[in-house]
């Protein structure tokens, strides 16, 4: 027990102590006395609760407050400009709460109403327009769930295990549906004729806040499946998501999906910004480094165990639940392994995920207490391989940063403790 | 050049079509059943013929209808689309926005292309820009660029690319140097991004080059002499190659049994114990290490919040957060509030000038704190108005409050944030 991060042990603790009230651990144990809670009469089911308007907008109860976004203070010089972590070890099926769904700020979350809002396009197009956020709602639009994963997710650990929860190690992502009008539909309002031969254009696009966020982003994907989007998950944009409006560019990495979105620039050559040189570039071993590196290669992570959810059911059924995604289409594929990888079984998956977007996965088996090296492999519909951490290793050396996806390994010991490990 | 624009027609979607389908079917049966007996009807009894017979019309236009519907419908199901559709193109615009005016145009498209495309017309030599580097940039990036705290380190670095931990300036790893003049002409400095002349991020560019020893002290930056300057790292990237160097080895069918013949642990993340405590962890440790402290802490507090409470207009303390904006890139205040680029900003008032315990003051507030001055309201208005002149020597870049009723309202905002 005295090997275990602090983290896992009193994740632990806290779970024993729900659970010791209730039942014992294991199989279906016979009852010794009756449960007061079912013979003795309990407020709650003599009192009235709560009328209707306690909450006009509804917050989770507060048994759950301990599932949210958290920030790892070291990593970043302020909050302002940082990052911090969706609770995925704590969430089911794919969709992320706008609530807990991770945070990435340059300066800050900016307070932008609606009609405050300006959309420039300009740039090689026939007409320089701007549109009012109303424009935006009277144009055909659509719905689509997608992954937004920061390239960083997974960043800490390219050196070695170092952050002890699924949420500090793979929470910069989250999943949502969005409502918004295809890109290539401004673009048209815009007229193209001007950029001439589209093959070797580019879109800039930046945001309304002090950083701006600029990024380039090619026209050929420009034209494809990137949304101008105002709604996730049914409701506004949450100020922290770019209200009222941002960039969704499906299964490319999360710092193009510039929030606050204000202008957009058809150009006939990538601006070469802060954001997509002196950042988001990979260093590899011998000092080069990869540039444009946007598709988010097919990942995948068990969220469930996981050092901030240890098993505290003790032996017999365990529901092993996992999230899989690839910024090249469908996950069609998860293998769990039990132990570090020598021996795998095919995982099923929860639904058929969208393309771009969260498949849940789940290995329903009966643990017999001993310990356990879970990994998760993902599969896309390419056939591309998620890798393991010494595949990614020898391809890139351990300075890229970015575009971590590689296979994790929690080690889960007898007790239901489990811990972010590197196995050989 | 753009996609096939059908690629979104869910399983879902599909499903409801050929259940619609079959429904167009049984109706189709159901309507020749009834006109097979209007028929029988027709021949036995020779009354109504007139009205009949245009029953049976009306029938039969029926059936074509819901025959052509049909066809249709399963047109889309083979063609892959159906009734969940991308959203429409339109060759003829919708006619939604206006145009945009120049002055619109050239107040937000500011951007620098790498040829120098978009550089304003300008110039700053190496001793200006110091100047305004000192006054603007060293509060985070450090006096001479090296950075400080976890803030960008912008020169040196030189060689480090393929080290075990490479530092990636503006000097060592940046390809352009119109992403210089780019970001900081935009977005820097942090707190009043877009307020810097052009002649200024020249300047503080040149600055920055001679920072990484890539200019002479006597350098003049313009739009001119931009692109003389060489990037020593320009030729340091490559395009994304991972389609080539890695998808084809990483889309074998994998091992599924036998695959490893030992697994042993290599490494823990609780030997490197970095990741971050919950607030109930962190409190009950707190707790247990200092509960006398929390005790008192306990006791004072309701005093203190009656004071605030009357002196509080809420009106105001709004409009004093909306000042503090202009702070907060390099303060914290109010509960958890810690040191930042600037000391946090709890109880400032009454507090000792300088007096926070481990902030890094300049030597003008170490001075202060020796004499043991506190923060009086007066001793603050005049510090916000001209921070230089009031406290000479000060690393604050902050260039003073300019409007004249921000000062109450910061310090209303001040002292209910940050009431202990």
């Amino acid at each position: 027990m005295d090997d275990f991060a602090k983290t896992s042990r009193r994740a632990f603790l806290r779970g024993s102590a729900a659970v010791a009230a209730g039942s014992v651990a294991g199989t279906a144990a016979a009852q010794d006395a009756p449960d007061p809670l079912i013979t003795e009469l309990q407020d709650w089911a003599t009192f009235t609760g709560y009328g209707v308007d306690e909450t006009p907008y509804g917050l989770p109860i507060k048994y759950e407050d301990d599932v949210v976004r958290r920030n790892v203070a070291w990593l970043t010089a302020s909050p302002i400009s940082s990052i911090n972590f969706t609770p995925i070890h704590a969430l089911e099926g794919t969709i992320t709460p706008q609530g807990c769904a991770f945070e990435r700020h340059h300066s800050g979350a900016i307070e932008l109403t609606k009609d405050d809002y300006r959309l420039m396009i300009n740039g090689l197009v026939d007409r320089p327009l701007v549109f009012t956020y109303a424009d935006l709602e009277r144009l055909p639009r659509e719905n689509h769930v997608y992954f937004c994963e920061c390239a960083a997710n997974t960043g800490m650990e390219w050196a070695g295990a170092q952050l002890n929860g699924a949420q500090f190690t793979h929470g910069m992502i989250h999943n949502m549906e969005y409502t918004g009008v295809p890109l290539r539909t401004l673009l048209a309002e815009a007229g193209l004729d001007a950029a001439g031969d589209l093959s070797d254009k580019w879109v800039y696009v930046e945001g309304a806040d002090a950083s701006s966020n600029g990024r380039s982003i090619p026209m050929e994907k420009a034209l494809d499946d990137v949304l101008v989007a105002f709604k996730a998950n049914g409701e506004a944009l949450r100020m922290e998501h770019g209200y009222p409006v941002r960039l969704v560019v499906p299964g490319w990495e999360g710092n193009m999906w510039v929030k606050w979105i204000r202008r957009m620039e058809v150009t006939d050559a990538a601006v070469e910004s802060r954001e997509e040189t002196s950042k988001y570039t990979d260093v590899y071993e011998d000092g080069t480094a990869r540039k444009w590196t946007w598709e988010m290669d097919a990942k995948s992570v068990v969220t469930s165990p996981s050092p901030q959810m240890p098993i505290t059911h003790g032996t017999g059924p365990l529901v092993i639940s996992g999230l899989a995604w690839s910024g090249h289409g469908k996950i069609t594929r998860v293998d769990v392994s039990t132990d570090g990888g020598a021996n795998w079984q095919t995982a099923r998956l929860g639904k058929q995920g969208d393309t771009k977007a969260l498949t849940r996965f789940y290995l329903d088996i009966e643990w017999d207490g001993s310990p356990m090296f879970l990994q998760s492999r993902a599969i896309d519909e390419t056939g591309y391989v998620q890798p393991t951490k010494e595949a990614l290793r020898e391809a890139r050396g351990e300075n890229s940063v970015y575009h971590n996806n590689c296979i994790q390994t929690w080690y889960v010991n007898e007790e239901g403790v489990a811990e972010n490990v590197e196995v050989s | 050049m753009s996609k096939s624009l059908n690629l979104f027609a869910p399983a879902l979607g599909g499903t409801a079509l050929i259940v619609g389908v079959a429904y167009g079917i049984s109706t189709k049966n159901y309507g020749a059943q009834t006109i097979e007996n209007l028929e029988a009807q027709l021949a036995s009894s020779q009354a109504g013929a007139e009205t009949a017979s245009a029953k049976v019309q009306a029938a039969d236009a029926e059936i074509t209808e819901l025959m052509a519907e049909r066809d249709a419908l399963e047109a889309a199901v083979a063609s892959g689309g159906g009734l969940t559709q991308p959203a429409p193109a339109s060759d003829a615009p919708f006619n939604l926005g206006r145009e945009a005016l120049p002055e619109e145009v050239a107040a937000w498209d500011v951007d620098v292309l790498p040829d120098g495309r978009g550089l304003p017309v300008g110039s700053g030599d190496v001793w200006t820009g110091e100047e305004v580097f000192v006054e603007q940039c060293a509060s985070c990036h450090g006096d001479f660029a090296e950075g400080s705290g976890n803030w960008p380190v912008l020169a040196g670095g030189f060689g480090t690319l393929a080290d075990e931990d490479p530092v990636k300036t503006v000097g060592s790893y940046w390809p352009y140097l119109s992403t210089a003049f780019d970001y900081i002409n935009r977005s820097m400095p942090f707190g009043a991004a877009g307020t810097l002349s052009a002649d200024d991020t020249y300047a503080i560019v040149a600055y920055i080059l001679y920072s990484n020893d890539m200019v002479d002290d006597d350098f003049v930056l313009s739009n001119e002499t931009f692109l003389d300057v060489e990037m020593p790292n320009a030729g340091g990237f490559v395009l994304d190659d991972r389609a080539e160097l890695e998808y084809a080895h990483w889309s074998a069918e994998p091992c599924m049994s036998d695959c490893k013949e030992t697994v042993e642990i290599t490494m823990r993340a609780s030997v490197v114990d970095v990741t971050p405590e919950t607030e109930e962890e962190a409190s009950a440790e707190h707790s247990m290490a200092e509960p006398e402290t929390e005790t008192e802490m306990a006791a004072e507090a309701p005093q203190e919040a009656e004071v605030v409470e009357a002196a509080a207009d809420p009106a105001l303390i709004e409009a004093g957060q909306g000042v503090f904006r202009q702070c907060q890139s390099c303060h914290e205040i109010g509960a958890g509030a810690s040191d930042r680029t600037g000391p946090q900003l709890n109880g400032i008032i009454g507090r000792t000038i300088g007096g926070v315990d481990g902030f890094r003051y300049s030597n003008v507030f170490k001075d202060a704190a020796e004499t043991g001055d506190v923060w009086t309201a007066e001793a603050l208005d005049a510090y916000l108005a001209d921070p230089r002149a009031a406290m000479p020597g000060t690393k604050m870049s902050f260039r003073g409050l300019r409007n004249p009723e921000d000062y109450a309202a910061l310090l209303a905002y001040l002292q209910s944030a940050g009431a202990e």
